[in-house]
């Protein structure tokens, strides 16, 4: 592996701030590229938080932050990392990230901290992460990098947040802690939850009819 | 550029500024927010406290009713004696102990708050014990009897969300602890189960463990189950004193 990272920057005039090529890094990781249907990277967390809603939103919202920052960072700093320790320090900086969040969290944020603390980790090992900053940041400038973090993070949320919908809607019977199939009544008529929702696997069940969905809809995506 | 970024001097330069900058950086933060985070986990350790009791007590006033709620503490060692203690009641740690492998089991003290509520006397007890990810500890209240749970509190680092997790759910977990009981009609102490099938909901001696949170159930039990056996030990002390 050549050890340069290519850098995709040329001369070119100056670009406004949310040019067409800008809005493409935010809305291409929704859909053609997607992190977690199109690269399969996040599978992860996909699997482990999806069982309520609630925690895809606080998941989505600390990985929003993590790549943000990190992306930032690691662009504005691309000129001087050298190339044999770059994958050391993304991690540092994802590391020190986490932790700055998670440290401020537990003293202004307590309660919020208490359902976070279980994803510190996650995010640490989130290959979306390491992913984007090895394929984005080293190679691009700041604003582009924050960008491509926030679209990034939106392609990862979306698909999260409808698994964990799907997984909590039929293995709990509720959507965002609301029992809504009790105050519907379903249960009266010999309905009951499906147990299997609520186990890791069917995550992926999910992940894989979203993207049998997905690219039905989008031909293009369909390998040869 | 007038460095070479790929020198072995850069390269290490720049891994130990990086390790300067991020160390203090975060060495500071930490030093700075630390009081801030141990008013939250006190504050928070009473809340859980009078949990156990079924007060409602949020962080504002998490002090104000632990002061009117709780009208006694003291500390019982591995026998079920009460004894001397140089750590109150309320410091004591029953996480850290419980991990500390220099402290022999025998050795373990217990803190017991007495809680009075509406005239009632209640008896709150402290666990802790090791879940699938991380540690999990409880407080639970027995009343007048020394043997029927008015109230249990079940806490987690990291247990899976939405399954193991659930142990900290009032609602779907927590409540059908009460009414329970840990000892026999002879006074000596009974396990409970916390059962992988559902539970007979009439059995004082078992309850429902989690669907997908088996591993956190088991554990769990256990953790009760050593813990019960303790104070079981100091309730029966109690029981024969009043009974002479």
């Amino acid at each position: 592996m050549s050890a340069e990272t290519v850098e995709i920057q040329l001369k070119q005039p100056k670009q406004r701030l949310f040019s067409k090529k800008n809005r493409k890094l935010i809305t291409d990781p929704l859909d053609d590229d997607n992190p977690v249907t199109i690269q399969v990277l996040g599978i992860c967390s996909a699997l482990a938080i999806t069982v309520q809603v609630e925690q895809a939103v606080v998941m989505s919202f600390s990985v929003l932050f993590v790549l943000v920052g990190a992306n930032w960072i690691i662009s504005v700093l691309r000129n001087i990392i050298p190339n044999r320790i770059r994958i050391i320090v993304q991690l540092v900086v994802v590391a020190f990230l986490v932790i700055v969040v998670n440290e401020t969290l537990k003293a202004f944020l307590p309660d919020v901290s208490e359902k976070l603390s279980v994803f510190v980790g996650l995010i640490i090992t989130n290959c979306i992460i390491m992913g984007r900053l090895e394929a984005f940041a080293m190679g691009n400038k700041p604003w582009e990098s924050v960008l491509d973090g926030f679209g990034n993070t939106l392609g990862y949320a979306w698909v999260l947040i409808l698994v964990a919908f799907v997984r909590e809607l039929f293995g709990s019977g509720s959507i965002y802690g609301y029992p809504l199939f009790e105050k519907m009544g379903l249960y009266n008529f010999g309905y009951s939850n499906n147990n299997m929702m609520i186990l890791p696997p069917m995550a992926l069940i999910v992940v894989g009819l979203i993207i049998w969905a997905q690219r039905a809809r989008n031909t293009k995506l369909i390998e040869q | 550029m007038a460095i070479d970024r790929n020198s072995n001097v850069f390269t290490f330069g720049f891994a130990i500024a990086l390790v300067i900058v991020v160390g203090s950086t975060l060495a500071i933060l930490v030093t700075f927010l630390r009081p801030y985070q141990e008013k939250n986990a006190m504050d928070k350790k009473m809340i859980s406290i009078l949990g156990a009791v079924n007060v409602e007590a949020n962080r504002e006033n998490a002090q104000e009713l632990f002061d009117q709620y709780i009208t006694d503490s003291y500390v019982i060692n591995a026998r079920g004696e009460i004894i001397e203690s140089d750590i109150p009641a309320f410091d004591i740690d029953k996480k850290k102990e419980y991990k500390d492998k220099t402290i022999a089991v025998e050795d373990r003290i217990f803190p017991v708050f007495i809680a009075d509520r509406e005239g009632e006397s209640y008896y709150i007890m402290t666990m802790a014990g090791a879940g699938l990810w991380g540690p999990i500890w409880g407080y639970a209240a027995v009343g007048r009897d020394l043997s029927t749970f008015y109230g249990v509190r079940f806490e987690h680092q990291g247990e899976t969300p939405g399954l193991g997790s659930e142990i900290n759910s009032y609602d779907k977990f927590q409540k059908q602890w009460e009414g329970k009981k840990i000892r026999n009609e002879d006074g000596s102490f009974h396990p409970m189960l916390v059962s992988k099938t559902p539970a007979d909901p009439n059995d004082l001696y078992a309850v429902d463990g989690i669907t997908g949170g088996t591993i956190t159930s088991k554990a769990l039990e256990e953790m009760v189950n050593r813990t019960m056996a303790v104070y079981t030990l100091y309730f029966q002390s109690l029981s024969n004193e009043s009974v002479e």
